[in-house]
């Protein structure tokens, strides 16, 4: 039937044993069948409104789209997705997106490792500090964006008066006055608010791995760090992966907190690229341009989803025995 | 093993710090929703309102909508956040449960070809797809109706809960099924009857996350939308702010008000979530 | 655990097989049969029978009030009945792109525009070019800045109908204070002298407040100041020239003034609210914003300062003191099928005795109301100086690609604010940003 499927507790078969040879079809027409099934719901909901949207934007990308309205454009092949490699602005906006993904995402993680496992421990009234950790991710994003402008704000912000009232520093600085310090004062305030979602998926991560592993690697003489790094990683390794997909995919369309908190300022300072895409396809008109930018996001997300698996996977084989 | 006494002192004062930084932002919308706009503007923060005041709250609960009382319109807005949401969860988490299992557990050709393609259209900006699914939703007559962003969304939230549900999935042991099947299930039956129940945990954060993803969503609500037919929390709060005026206080109060209805639905769930595979079926 | 991450990365292996083609075909025939119906429905606009319905977008917040608006859509259609309208109101910031966004569709009749749209908007057939309509009584009987909003290259695609420029407001208590005489501010050099006065009398940190963020709100201001010091954004043959002369000049004076510390520092990340709420928070005491704030920084409900709040035309730099013109037009959608009825309702909403009676909420586009003593009881400090300033405009470049420029100029004067360049150089960097552009 379903060939080597293991006991509980056991590893799979090493990688390069992995059903890479089976074709189609394999497991049964029954198995495809069924998947089809399956699927068919899932993809009328997905593609059924939006695979025209999406096929229209690619071949839009195709073409010298300079407005909204139907017509018929000058075909240009891939002349677009060329245009942007030349267009001067987009190098620095790739270096904000790259820095903001990088940094917001292995924040993210290390953050939400940390209290996860903080969580996880026996803690007195676990639920009151668990619900604490809920309420930045219930905030609309929209308010996060508002409420950190406003306290970043160089006139009232509570940032200045926090400051102040500590005595660390009596002149108010102006955190979205720069365009670095701007960019990461937006991180933090993205981490902020997404840190949550991260606690709850390693936290979920947590609860399958068994206590046992813990007593056995305890009797060996382990200590609280060695169990951390040789148990508890590589077993949320696939939970770390998870995360690190969704986290970037989010964090290369990050849209909405730049919009409010800075709208790309200062001096350009936080524009990334989902903003920049924006700029180009809505405020300009550039249609074709600033589709052949989404689907470059989609290849650059896609790329670094692979090497992040690719790294995993690595890590993994090295912890496991 | 009993963790030691400086172990637990160690964790809480952690806790506490945690608890700090995490509510101390939320704390200060708080204050800032009750203090008039005087005290906003003070140059040294109040932080604690001298004169605090519920008239925002009250702007928003009794006014009569429609017009330019931004504030009522809030409350329908409220109404059509959740409505919305609660629907897209539903279908998104519904078909991607069925479709997520295929993904985990079985063997078909075009598998990975599918999943990229699910998943590709998650990772597409938004932005890309505006102007064609605004014509698409306009010749549905969709356009300005909960309906329609609830379409617009489930596009979205499905392919993330596809992935998410399939990684949750292949994380559970396989005897399961296995049992089933022994038991005489069809692979249907196996899936709706005994992994669905066991995946509990894995269900609601997904439908938790993506209830979120649609509560949140900005951009295609404001272009979608434009009456308070369908008008979502984020364009309500959004039009608080016009350009010629803007008072931080009545964002944060319906910033307080927005994160409510999370919340409440978050800590409904939470025991579930975190109950994890301990129960009894796994074992053995 | 292991089988999640092999799902994980088969995902990277795409391999399509023959089941591949069956379930893309299925998903594309649905997807397509769902949406395609009707799509490229043509953009024919028509005049229709002047009579049915019709919808308008207006903006939120801001000139008129929607209740204002609501009230003359009612007195249109009792005196119209066959002619039904629906309003739609979004934020300012929205209404660009609500505009496009709905275009392909023609969900709008009406639309209101920015008097930096009507480029951009009539070359793509966005809205409709309604130059025939236009009776030439208008171009007389109407301020030439108002004439000038809705126009690009002599066609008109819109009328004029809330009417914007900036002004001077300072804190009359805060000059007392400093016993600066208000005389001085017709000129910017009195301006700068009224501001080191302040500064120095303690009466106020840092006297000027501006809306520098990087944002539109920037290019109003910088353009008024161009305009004071005779700079030009575009030369006759269309090149950019504002990295020459009174441009330059223009940025100087703004960076200078923060330099010296005349100027608060968050205005780099100030847009007009945030001005309006320093000033009225009595924390600045000379800044530039639209008609709206004087109302405002006068109310006792909202204001710390009510009755110290004063207007004047904005000061006069060495080549003049035009104003920015912030204006907005209405203009018929160019895909509508009842542009005749558009049209009326249009006609209607920015005649003179309409916008007499809301004169409060937005100054008249016809000249004679500034004489109207009915019209100058709703704003009697106002009224007189936008008399003389609303004759005196200054626009922004009307070319089809003004956004991106835009976009150019605003990055580039926050880099000369901030210190990240000169101004010379931020400036000519944005020049053949700007011509490369224009030329592709």
């Amino acid at each position: 039937m379903t060939v080597g499927s293991p006991a509980r507790g056991r590893q799979q078969p090493a990688p390069a044993a992995r059903p890479r040879a089976r074709r189609g079809g394999q497991g049964g027409r029954g198995e495809g069948r069924f998947a089809v099934a399956l699927l068919f719901p899932a993809a009328v909901v997905v593609f059924g409104v939006v695979l025209y949207p999406v096929v229209r934007t690619f071949v839009l990308s195709l073409h010298d789209v300079t407005s909204p309205m139907p017509g018929s454009y000058p075909f240009v092949g891939l002349q677009n997705y060329i245009r942007v490699f030349q267009d001067s602005s987009f190098y620095p906006v790739l270096g904000h997106t790259l820095y903001f993904t990088l940094v917001s995402t292995f924040a993210e993680l290390a953050l939400g490792i940390a209290v996860a496992l903080l969580l996880n421990a026996p803690l007195k009234a676990r639920w009151l500090w668990r619900s604490i950790v809920i309420l930045p991710w219930a905030l609309p994003t929209i308010v996060n964006g508002a409420l950190w402008r406003w306290i970043y704000n160089g006139q009232y912000g509570a940032l200045n008066g926090l400051l102040q009232a500590l005595g660390i520093s009596q002149t108010p600085h102006q955190w979205l006055g720069s365009p670095f310090l701007a960019l990461n004062c937006v991180i933090f305030a993205d981490v902020w608010k997404n840190t949550s979602i991260v606690v709850f998926f390693i936290l979920a991560g947590l609860q399958t791995i068994p206590e046992d592993l813990y007593e056995a690697a305890r009797m060996d003489g382990a200590s609280a760090w060695g169990a951390f790094w040789r148990i508890t990683m590589p077993l949320l390794a696939p939970s770390i992966a998870v995360v690190l997909i969704l986290r970037t995919i989010e964090a290369f369309k990050v849209f909405d907190i730049i919009y409010v908190m800075t709208g790309g300022g200062p001096a350009n300072g936080t524009q990334t690229i989902a903003f920049y895409t924006y700029l180009q396809a809505f405020s300009n008109q550039l249609f074709g341009y600033g589709a052949a930018l989404a689907y470059l996001i989609v290849l650059a997300v896609f790329a670094l989803a692979m090497v992040y698996l690719r790294i995993l996977r690595q890590g993994q084989m090295a912890g496991v025995e | 093993m009993r963790p030691s006494r400086s172990y637990l002192i160690w964790i809480h004062i952690a806790a506490v710090l945690m608890a700090l930084v995490v509510l101390a932002p939320f704390a200060w919308l708080l204050i800032s929703s009750i203090s008039p706009p005087a005290e906003l503007l003070a140059s040294h923060p109040h932080w604690l309102p001298h004169e605090p005041t519920l008239s925002r709250y009250r702007q928003i609960f009794t006014g009569a909508s429609g017009g330019d009382n931004v504030a009522a319109n809030f409350r329908q807005a409220m109404v059509n956040s959740f409505v919305v949401a609660t629907l897209t969860t539903v279908v998104s988490l519904t078909v991607g449960s069925l479709g997520g299992y295929a993904f985990a557990r079985l063997r078909f050709g075009f598998r990975r070809t599918s999943l990229f393609g699910f998943l590709a259209i998650y990772m597409l900006p938004p932005i890309a797809l505006v102007i064609p699914l605004y014509l698409a939703l306009a010749n549905l007559n969709l356009l300005d109706t909960k309906t329609g962003l609830v379409v617009t969304y489930c596009s979205i939230v499905t392919p993330f809960c596809l992935w998410t549900m399939s990684n949750y999935y292949a994380s559970m042991p396989r005897d399961l099924e296995e049992a089933a099947r022994v038991d005489g299930c069809t692979r249907l039956g196996a899936l709706v009857r005994v992994i669905l129940p066991l995946a509990r945990p894995g269900l609601l954060t997904t439908g938790m996350f993506g209830f979120l993803l649609a509560w949140d969503e900005f951009l295609y609500a404001l272009l979608f939308t434009s009456t308070t037919n369908a008008k979502t929390i984020p364009v309500a709060i959004a039009e608080f702010t016009g350009k010629y005026s803007s008072d931080f206080g009545l964002i944060a109060a319906g910033g307080v008000l927005a994160s409510l209805p999370p919340l409440l639905l978050a800590l409904l769930f939470q025991r579930y979530i975190v109950g994890g595979l301990t129960s009894g079926a796994v074992k053995g | 655990m292991q089988s999640n991450r092999v799902a994980a990365s088969q995902v990277l292996q795409a391999r399509p097989t023959r089941r591949t083609f069956l379930a893309t075909s299925g998903a594309l025939g649905l997807g397509a049969f769902l949406t395609s119906c009707g799509v490229g429905n043509g953009s024919q606009g028509g005049a229709g029978n002047g009579k049915g319905s019709i919808r308008a977008l207006f903006m939120k917040q801001a000139g008129y009030s929607e209740q204002n608006i609501q009230a003359m859509t009612g007195s249109f259609q009792k005196a119209n009945p066959d002619i039904k309208v629906t309003t739609d109101f979004v934020a300012y910031e929205a209404l660009h792109d609500k505009i496009v966004a709905a275009a392909p569709a023609n969900t709008y009749d009406v639309v209101l525009i920015d008097v930096i749209w009507p480029a951009e908007f009539g070359t793509k057939h966005i809205v409709a070019d309604v130059t025939s309509k236009w009776p030439s009584s208008w171009k007389q009987k109407m301020l030439p800045g108002a004439v000038a909003t809705p126009q690009y290259k002599g066609t008109f695609y819109g009328v004029p109908w809330i009417l914007d420029t900036k002004y001077l407001f300072f804190n009359t208590q805060h000059l007392k204070q400093a016993k600066v005489d208000q005389g001085v501010l017709t000129s910017w050099d009195g301006v700068l002298k009224a501001a080191r006065a302040l500064k120095s009398a303690g009466v106020v940190k840092y006297p000027l407040i501006w809306s520098w963020q990087q944002a539109e709100a920037l290019i109003c201001d910088y353009t008024q100041l161009l305009g004071a010091y005779g700079g030009k954004f575009l030369d006759e043959s269309g090149k950019p020239a504002f990295n020459q002369g009174g441009g330059v000049q223009a940025l100087e004076f703004m960076r200078q003034t923060l330099v010296d510390g005349l100027s608060n520092p968050t205005s780099t990340q100030s847009l007009e609210e945030d001005v309006r709420r320093v000033f009225s928070a009595g924390q600045a005491s000379l800044a530039l914003n639209w008609t709206y704030m004087y109302g405002m920084a006068n109310d006792r409900t909202q204001s710390q300062i009510p009755g110290h709040a004063a207007v004047l035309q904005t000061p006069r730099g060495p080549a003049g003191q035009p104003g920015v013109n912030g204006s907005m037009a209405l203009a018929v959608a160019a895909g509508s099928k009842n542009q005749a009825a558009a049209w009326k309702y249009i006609s209607y909403l920015t005649s003179q005795p309409v916008q007499d009676k809301y004169a409060l909420s937005s100054l008249p586009v016809w000249s004679s109301s500034y004489d109207d003593p009915a019209v100058l009881k709703t704003n009697p400090a106002v009224v007189p100086q936008a008399k003389k300033q609303l004759g005196d405009l200054i626009l922004r470049p009307q070319v089809v690609t003004y956004n991106s420029i835009s976009q150019v100029l605003q990055g580039a004067i926050q880099k000369a604010l901030l210190g990240k360049q000169s101004s010379q150089q931020a400036l000519d960097d944005a020049a053949s940003k700007v011509a490369s552009q224009m030329s592709s």
